[in-house]
Formats: C-alpha cells, structure tokens, sequence
C-alpha cells in the first residue's frame, strides 16, 4: 500500500514557494504535509496533497517541473517513543532509507505518520507489515 | 631598436610589392596542393592567373572557421604531412577543434615575428623571459616561447598554475619581462600581495600580455601593481599565433608583420573591403606560410588600419587594439568559447531542445563561467542525488569540450528568456573598462 507524493523542482529563489502554493490554493488543493529538501543550488518540494493527481496536473500546466513518487505512510500513535520504534525496527532489520519525514495528524481523527521513500519499496512494504505496523492509504491521513 | 630594419621600415610601395610577388606565388600554390581551395576557385571562377599583385586580393574567396572543420583535420594543409613539425589547436564553433601545422620555416618564421615585437619594445638577449602562457595545444606558450629564445634571451617556460611559485620565480631569477594573459597579469600581482612581496623585489621592465581582450584600463593597473611597461600582443591560432602584430614603445596600435600577413579590413555583413581607417572585421592572408597559407581568413574580430609611419619609425601597418567581435566567441581565461558548443554539448546529453544562459563574470581576478539549462523531465527526479549527478556528468562534459571549467545550475523551466530570432545565449558581466 502506497501514498502518490507531489515532488516539485524549485530554484533557490526568494517567492518560489509561494507560487507554488498559490496555485494549489487556486485549485483547492489541501496539504497534509510538506518538505522541502534543498541544496545551495535548488531544493525540492515535497507534499502530501488530498489530491495528488489534480495538484499534478496544475503543476504541469504552469510548466514546473514535478513528478508523483511513491511513498509509504506509517502510522503512528502521538506519543513519546512512537517514531524511535519505527526506525529502530527499520534499522534493526537493514531497511535502507532515501529520505523520511513524519507529521503529527489531525487532532482526535487521524493518527500522526511517518513517510517513508524506501530504496526498496517492495521489502519495506513486507518487513513493516510482518512486524505489525499498519500503514497508511491517502483517505486514512 | 629594430630587429629587421629593411622590412619594418621599407616604404609602402616597396612593402606591396613584397607583398604582390608572395601573394601570386601562395595562390598559385593553394590552387595546386588543396583541393578545397581549387574548389572554392573555380566555383567563383577565379584562376591563379587572374592574381597579378595585392590589387587583387578582393577577388579571392574568404576562408573560415567553418571551413577548418570541414576540412578537419589536415585538408587544407599546402604541404605533405612528412614537411608539418608541429601541430597546434584551437577551440572549434562545434564540437571539433581547429587544428593548425607548421613547417620548419613556418616555426621560424613565427618566432621571428615575436623576436621583431619583442624588440620593438626594448627585449634583447641579456633579458630574461618568464612565459606564463599555457604550453601545450595552445600557441600561447610555445608561441612566446620560440620568439624569445630566437631572440636569444634567457626563457623560462613556467607556463600556467602554482602563481605562488611563478612569483617566487620572479623574484629569484630577477626576471624582465612577463609573457601572459592581462588577467593572469593581474592575478600574480594579487598573489604578490597575499604573499607580501612588493613590485621593488622583481626586475620586471616588459610585459607582453595577450590572448584576451583587455582594455587601457587594465593596461594602467597592471603597469602600476607591477611595475613595468605593459604591451598588447596579438595572434591567432589560424594565422600563427601570438605575435602577428604587437605594439611597440608608442603603445598607439600593434604592428602588423606585412611581409607574411596581408591585413584587410572588411564590412562583416557584405564582405566589402573598407577604406583604411574604417572600423570593421579584421581578414588576414598568409603569404609564406608552407603547411597552413590562408587566403582571406576571416578573424571575427573587429578592428581599423593605419599605414601611417608610427612615432617609433615603422612603416609596418598598425591595428588598433581589438574592439570586439563580430560573431558570439567568448575568451574566458584566455580561451575560446563558442556558445553552439554548449548546445552541442546539452544536445549529445539528449536534450531536444536546449534552453540555457551563459552568465561570464569576473571574479576577483579570474573569470567565471555558470551556464544555466533548464530542468526538463528527464532531468528530473524526485533524488537530491540523482539532480546533482546530472549537474556534475554535465559539468565534466562542458570541461572536457570547452578546455575550461563551468559551473552548471539547473533552472525551473521557461525561466530562460525566449525571444524570436536568435536567441540570446550569454549574459558577460565583466566589466572591461
Ligand atoms: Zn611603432
């Protein structure tokens, strides 16, 4: 079970994001969560959206260059200790990682997740599960 | 000071005749050992004999640097292979270098027209020549470096990189004269600062800068931060290298060796030959070269004539210092760039349709070169690393084919300007002032 995420290249330059955002805001795009990971030189903006595909297609429209990389959310319970299993788990069991990040969820509905982009999505998929984690699809963040 | 008072003070009349009687001979000569010139010839229907004297020089096809990659590596060279000695290259428009030979007598020939520079300007063989040009492929190092010691002067081949050294060098051989770019000029006087050493500790009295375009400006600082007399050398691969023409104590235009090379100015957009004095492209035919004797070569670079005698008694026509360029070539740290070979190389990396900006600053001293190319799907991937790697494969391309280093960024797409018609594809915010 997979989460589409929203990558989009930006340049390094004052105003960029909120571009970005204005335009998700005009197509009434809603962001769960939001990461950006940059270099000196550019940085690319990562994001959970209720809809992915739609957030995709208005991207492209307004020539910026983004793709949909798949992703895996894990839940987690809001509370001490909660995220450090996980990755304890992950590392116990030689799981490597590209990139994470992890949002508190909503209060009193949905549980706080972590994202995962795996080097291997079919064997983190697998150990997770066979560990007992429960993972997340779109509608349940 | 002359080193061939005959020739650089013989009066205009006698210097065309020369000039005729070589030109007739050179023709001829092309007409019968490079096919591609017989070609060019009879399509305009010109025959060896239509040539009698410099008169008829117009007649004669432009040569150029197309022509040399066409004819890549060796076809337009007039003489077998077994008579070429030595081989230079320069950057090409395209991927292709543009590869130059040389005789034995065109070696010597080469080295006497820097040695008559040199001499105008004060050298002889009691000087001691530090030559920081590069030595290789380029004709800057080799180039200087013939000239001074036929000249009989003491040389020291230190060539480019390690300016600690080079200054260090200085000092301790009490060196005379400095054969360089303007800006490496420059640099060294930096490193000389960084290093504490004052202009007092060198013995530096000449400076033979060239290979770049620079300007009164700069020809003031680098006098004052060394403490010598700087002066312009000019040359091209195509034609010989450094030393073509170079000025002299009057520092009023750099004297044009006539006797080998026959200068025209032209309009650059119809090819008409304009009157002397007018600013226009500089055109250049080589009358003794044996392996590389170019008709009407045609330099892109922008300049005017006087056949005045100079204040130092030459009669030798005069060039002003070059202006500028006439097509898009860069010279960054001495060497030459074209944009389409940055398109060629963005084409081979399978980008359709390259979108990119050449940004040329100065910094500091140095010149820097950032060529931006938009980010396109393929490019793209949501991996920090995978952009990087990208960004380095790209920049190891570019060296590998321009000879020099870029920086490479990857830019959001359609942030370059479009514009219809030609594009345009270099910012250069170096302040040549
Ligand atoms: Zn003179």
């Amino acid at each position: 079970m997979t989460i589409k995420q929203v990558s989009v290249f930006l340049e390094n330059r004052p105003g960029r994001l909120a571009e970005v955002l204005g335009l998700l805001k005009e197509n009434k795009v809603n962001i769960y969560a939001l990461y950006v990971s940059d270099t000196t030189q550019f940085g690319i903006l990562r994001l959970i959206v209720d809809q992915p595909e739609a957030a995709f297609a208005a991207l492209k429209e307004n020539s910026m260059t983004a793709t949909l990389t798949d992703v895996i959310g894990v839940s987690m319970q809001d509370e001490c200790g909660a995220l450090y299993e996980i990755i304890h788990t992950i590392k116990e069991e030689g799981v490597s990682i590209e990139y994470m990040y992890a949002f508190a969820g909503r209060k009193g509905t949905n549980p706080a997740a972590l994202v995962i982009r795996p080097a291997d999505m079919r064997e983190m998929i697998d150990m997770l599960q066979s560990k007992g984690f429960k993972l997340l699809s779109l509608e349940e963040i | 000071m002359y080193w061939n008072e005959e020739i650089e003070c013989m009066s205009k009349e006698q210097m065309c005749e020369l000039q005729s009687k070589r030109l007739v001979d050179t023709v001829k000569r092309v007409y019968e050992n490079v096919p591609f010139y017989r070609k060019k010839m009879e399509e305009m229907g010109v025959m060896p004999e239509d040539i009698r004297s410099v008169e008829d020089l117009h007649k004669l096809p432009f040569t150029t640097k197309m022509d040399l990659r066409d004819n890549y590596p060796f076809n337009t060279f007039a003489c077998p292979m077994e008579d070429v000695v030595r081989i230079h290259a320069s950057s090409g428009t395209t991927g292709k270098q543009t590869v130059v030979g040389y005789t034995e007598q065109d070696l010597e020939v080469w080295a006497e027209c820097v040695a008559r520079g040199m001499t105008a300007l004060g050298v002889t063989k009691k000087d001691r020549v530090h030559v920081s040009y590069g030595y290789g492929l380029f004709t800057g190092g080799l180039g200087a470096h013939g000239g001074a010691e036929y000249l009989g002067a003491t040389v020291v081949p230190a060539s480019t990189g390690n300016t600690s050294r080079q200054v260090q060098m200085l000092v301790d051989f009490q060196s005379t004269v400095l054969c360089c770019t303007p800006s490496y000029a420059l640099y060294i006087a930096d490193e000389m600062q960084k290093m504490g050493i004052t202009k007092d500790q060198l013995n530096l009295k000449f400076g033979c800068f060239g290979a770049e375009p620079w300007t009164e400006h700069m020809r003031a600082e680098i006098e004052n931060k060394l403490g010598l007399e700087a002066h312009d050398i000019y040359g091209l691969s195509e034609i010989m290298g450094p030393g073509v023409s170079m000025d002299c104590t009057e520092k009023t235009g750099l004297h044009i060796h006539a006797d080998h090379f026959i200068p025209e100015i032209i309009n650059p957009e119809t090819g008409e030959v304009l009157p002397e004095g007018e600013e226009g492209e500089l055109v250049f035919t080589c009358i003794t070269k044996q392996a590389l004797p170019l008709i009407r070569y045609r330099t892109k670079d922008l300049s005017r004539l006087t056949w005045e005698t100079c204040g130092c008694g030459r009669t030798l026509p005069r060039m002003e210092k070059v202006t500028g360029r006439c097509d898009d070539m860069l010279i960054i740290r001495g060497v030459n760039v074209f944009p389409s070979q940055i398109e060629s190389v963005l084409l081979e990396y399978g980008q359709v349709e390259p979108h990119y900006m050449i940004y040329v600053d100065r910094k500091g001293l140095l010149d820097t070169m950032e060529v931006h190319v938009e980010m396109t799907e393929e490019l793209f991937s949501d991996a920090v690393r995978n952009i990087e790697a990208h960004e380095k494969k790209l920049r190891q391309r570019l060296e590998s084919v321009l000879g020099i280093s870029a920086a490479v960024k990857l830019v959001e797409p359609r942030s370059i300007p479009r514009s219809e018609g030609k594009a345009k594809r270099v910012i250069d915010n170096r302040k040549l002032v």
